[in-house]
């Protein structure tokens, strides 16, 4: 076939294996980044037109809202930024950062923001949706118990995807390139046709497919509206790019998850730019174009959200997370030029929170690659690391990270995506009874402790009492949730893109970690005694003495912080989810600790209530003071592999002249400190390279800092789309400052 | 039996300011000279014994992932030296572990230097001043003690650092500078020479400890300004 010419032939060639086809075929590059071209006239064409929507955008919240269609693959006519200088087409609606409404998850949530930015929706749709299309938002609470709408008011549980789409759910885009959508139809129509048993589950498998398989038809039409024919495969680069954005598109066009990722995809495409250059079908400028006109496509990505979502998640995240680097499982680096070539449209189209930038990091990688990346987070502060070295052997190498932190096996696993739960309140509830100390609701049957000074053993089985019956509420909840989801707003397109078998993760999250971590340290190693109101719950805690804190490397305290994952997810393990998924967990706030914080009362540790969460596993703001490997070393010490395996998020910032006195020595230092760190089994880290200064100005003239990204926790934002206070808070963090 | 615990006044682990690559600090406390620039107050005086040495090796060996190709342990203070018998034990055990180690020292100890410095991979070492008038104002201490350590020290085959605080009015001018050179011919091996700027963040230590600061009224030291008396400091004859 000639779309594969040259292509080293192996099992990819007999059934969908893009793994296959990557390792067989794929040139690793340990040279430096010399070799790495601007951005061209056309690219840079595209980029001003965009530039100016952007400021617009940012004026008006939104730029424009379709609310004559629904969402779907194939729903929308073509839309073009600048047509004769697009070299990389497609646009979720008929123009760039014209919003569309999804209904499927729940039409409140459209009804809200519609309103929000005074746009009506056409009345027939609005009739018609209503009276014949039930959404998941209406399955959910059909369903939900009275303890779970507690749960969820009191701020027990939060962030549920029960009012909109999931996400976190990659689909293999690179399938589209490599075999062409005609192929895949071919293998999803076997695969229903195999299936011949008839019960609940293969009724649902075989609906699920017939789906998949219109999806993909879908996609063809859509892309046949732009002038392409993506029925066959790729048959040179821009039509690997180009086919693989178009599955990408169909996704975000069928769905407004929380998080859609793109995947992984430098080694991938790098074959097809390798190809065409090696046959002298394209310059090293054009490969460039390439890339960097399809990440302005990811960075236009957009769903419609409320404006408490955007305060919630600062501005308009979308997690097109795009995983880069790792290892091949014959331990050479997935490094090439089409890694550098991604990282570099930091560059060519400056700093940027999205396409979420996430180095697979691993001690194998080149030196020149390390060394790039730690320059190129220094410049923009817009990459995070994480441990391919933890990740691969669980997942092999063909995996990508969806949101910030979720590890999953490409076209082989799925995620539920879970939210989290918040295990400071535990430890509240587990004092105050179960009453929850704001609401004064009762959430959990536990008994109210009247002790003068608390005692640690108690509190302690008191309180693990409590994430046990948590571990139930919260498993129950997200059964709920994700079984209505695939009913009422499944995911066809991306699903066609996965297995026809796929493996499932139930993926659980907690905040809160280190205000529950030191508030039982305080309890175990100084006096802590309980100020109680006149219903008997505590409104604040008088500390005497001190006590060890989370984020010094000292193992009394991280023994605990350990202690607490480790029975949390023991408990919620217990409980079987459904479709035979997977239970995992999370360490990630996102930048909600804000939120989380607002809800929950004073704690044990001394935090006053109200005060945000540190963010996922960071220690408390302040607390971590023995400098900054201390700090990485006390979140090291969580475990990964046995109870956190849908991430440990920790976000660090350093002062530039802190890291080393010059870019050179600040590139090494990095490099070795992430060689460090992930060496001592740690998962995650965002590196931001700035001063405290810098952003107290920023906050004070944001006009002067457009364009100041940092990442908050698991993914990056632009500092002046954060709220007052978020900006406050990102400030008060610890930043590694020396004298 | 030697005696095994010291004085710590807090540990760093992570500094990329004292000594090659990335270095756990260890603040020991305790020092006889009372630099007027001094930006460690706290560690004047020597407390009592805190810390053990498995105590610190263990925490250093938490720290040792991050040392790469070049980092390693600082000892620093306050004045290391002052704690002669500990410094030596611990090194010891980090040199089983391959671990370099760096004496960052104003050179005025307990007089017992030969075995320390035949451990040490690097000595930082601090100039206070080295005319014998400005060095007694500078530190309230003689000379004298510094150069008996600088004739054990030049006698061994050590990689010295020089560091010399700059302070306006003090000895941020050509002719000190011209003259440090000429008397830095007088110490072997020195591999790196590093001129600081007098800073004033360490004012608010002085107010909580009740201590007066004696150079209340002098501004930072210009950065550039050192830069460029530390390049005239490098420049070759």
């Amino acid at each position: 076939m000639n779309e594969w010419r040259m292509f080293k032939e192996g099992n990819w060639n007999k059934e969908i294996d893009v793994k296959n086809f990557i390792d067989l075929n794929y040139s690793f590059y340990d040279g430096d980044e010399a070799f790495l071209v601007g951005p061209t006239t056309k690219t840079t064409k595209v980029w001003d037109k965009c530039l100016k929507l952007l400021k617009e955008e940012l004026k008006k919240g939104v730029l424009d809202i379709d609310v004559d269609h629904v969402s779907g693959i194939n729903n929308f006519d073509a839309g073009y930024i600048d047509k004769d200088n697009e070299v990389i087409v497609g646009l979720q609606t008929d123009e760039p950062l014209k919003r569309m409404i999804n209904p499927f998850g729940g039409i409140r949530m459209v009804y809200n923001s519609l309103k929000a930015y005074n746009y009506k929706l056409n009345p027939e749709i609005e009739k018609y949706f209503s009276m014949f299309r039930k959404t998941h938002n209406d399955g959910v609470f059909d369903a939900y118990t009275p303890e779970m709408r507690t749960a969820r008011t009191v701020g027990l549980l939060t962030g549920l995807p029960d009012a909109y789409g999931r996400g976190r759910i990659i689909g293999d885009y690179r399938r589209i390139a490599l075999y062409g959508i005609d192929y895949l139809i071919e293998k999803k129509q076997e695969d229903k046709l195999s299936i011949t048993e008839i019960n609940a589950d293969t009724i649902q498998l075989r609906e699920e497919i017939s789906m998949q398989i219109k999806a993909l038809e879908q996609m063809k039409e859509m892309a046949m509206k732009y002038g392409y024919d993506i029925s066959k495969p790729a048959s040179n680069a821009k039509e690997a790019v180009q086919w693989l954005y178009f599955g990408y598109l169909a996704a975000v066009k069928e769905n407004n998850g929380a998080a859609m990722s793109l995947g992984r995809v430098d080694s991938f495409l790098d074959i097809y730019i390798k190809r065409d250059l090696d046959e002298g079908l394209i310059t090293e400028e054009e490969a460039q174009e390439l890339i960097d006109q399809f990440v302005i496509k990811l960075r236009l990505v957009r769903h419609l959200r409320t404006p408490e979502y955007d305060e919630l998640f600062s501005g308009d995240p979308t997690w097109v997370t795009c995983s880069v680097g790792g290892v091949g499982e014959n331990g050479v680096p997935l490094v090439t030029k089409t890694s550098y070539r991604i990282v570099n449209t930091l560059s060519n189209l400056d700093t940027s929170p999205e396409p979420n930038m996430t180095i697979l990091w691993n001690e194998k990688l080149p030196e020149t690659f390390k060394k790039y990346c730690a320059k190129m987070s220094i410049l923009s502060d817009a990459i995070q690391y994480e441990n391919d070295m933890i990740m691969n052997p669980i997942h092999g190498s063909d995996y990508a990270i969806a949101c910030c932190v979720s590890a999953m096996t490409i076209g082989k696993q799925m995620q539920y995506f879970g939210a989290r739960c918040n295990l400071a309140k535990s430890l509240l509830y587990s004092i105050n009874g179960g009453v929850d100390e704001f609401k004064k609701l009762k959430v959990l049957d536990i008994p109210k402790m009247d002790d003068e000074i608390l005692d640690y053993e108690k509190v302690k089985k008191s309180y693990f009492k409590v994430l046990e019956s948590v571990a139930k509420l919260y498993s129950d909840t997200m059964n709920i949730i994700h079984y209505m989801h695939d009913k009422y707003a499944y995911e066809a397109g991306q699903m066609a893109l996965h297995d026809t078998n796929v493996e499932r993760l139930m993926a659980y999250g907690v905040a809160g970690l280190s205000v529950a971590t030191d508030s039982l340290s305080a309890i175990k190693y100084a006096k802590v005694k309980p100020v109680r109101d006149e219903d008997g719950i505590t409104v604040s805690f008088e500390i005497d003495g001190d006590y060890p804190k989370y984020g010094n490397d000292d193992d009394r305290v991280d023994s605990i912080a350990k202690e607490i994952l480790e029975k949390f997810y023991s408990e919620l393990a217990k409980h079987k989810p459904i479709r035979n998924a997977i239970p995992t967990m999370s360490v990630l706030t996102i930048t909600s600790n804000v939120v989380y914080g607002e809800k929950t009362g004073a704690t044990p540790d001394g935090r006053e209530a109200h005060i945000p969460f540190a963010p996922g596993a960071n220690p408390m703001h302040g607390r971590d003071n023995t400098g900054a490997i201390a700090s990485l070393n006390s979140v090291a010490k969580l475990n990964y592999e046995k109870c956190c395996q849908d991430g440990i998020s920790n976000t660090f910032s350093i002062v530039p002249d802190t890291l080393g006195k010059d870019l050179e020595s600040q590139k090494e230092n990095l490099v070795t400190l992430l060689d460090g760190y992930f060496k001592r089994g740690a998962h995650h880290l965002n590196v931001n390279v700035l001063t405290r200064d810098l952003l107290i100005d920023a906050m004070n003239n944001p006009e002067k800092y457009p364009l100041l990204t940092i990442r908050v926790s698991g993914y990056a934002v632009r500092f002046n789309r954060l709220t007052k206070k978020q900006q406050e808070e990102v400030i008060s963090r610890t930043f590694h400052e020396k004298m | 039996m030697k005696k095994c615990s010291a004085s710590i006044d807090s540990i760093e682990s992570f500094s990329t300011k004292d000594g090659p690559g990335i270095r756990t600090v260890i603040f020991f406390c305790g020092c006889k000279l009372r630099c007027l620039f001094c930006h460690n107050p706290e560690t004047w005086v020597k407390k009592e014994d805190n810390m053990t040495v498995d105590e610190v090796y263990n925490k250093i060996k938490n720290f040792k992932d991050y040392y790469g190709d070049n980092g390693g342990v600082t000892f620093s203070g306050g004045e290391p030296l002052l704690q002669s018998d500990f410094i030596l034990e611990l090194t010891k055990k980090l040199k089983q572990d391959n671990i370099h180690v760096a004496l960052d020292t104003a050179g005025v100890g307990n007089h017992d230097y030969d075995e320390i410095l035949k451990n040490m991979d690097l000595i930082i070492l601090d100039i206070k001043d080295y005319r014998p008038d400005g060095y007694l104002k500078m530190t309230g201490h003689t000379i004298d003690d510094f150069n008996e350590f600088l004739e054990v020290l030049n006698k061994l085959n050590k990689k010295v650092w020089i560091r010399q605080v700059i302070v306006p009015g003090i000895n941020d001018t050509i002719e000190y500078i011209k003259g440090l050179k000429e008397y830095l011919k007088s110490i072997k091996n020195i591999e790196n020479i590093e001129l600081l700027p007098y800073h004033t963040m360490a004012v608010s230590k002085y107010e909580k400890l009740n201590i007066k600061y004696k150079l209340d009224g002098v501004l930072p030291m210009d950065k550039d300004k050192c830069l460029e008396l530390e390049r005239i400091l490098k420049e070759k004859d």
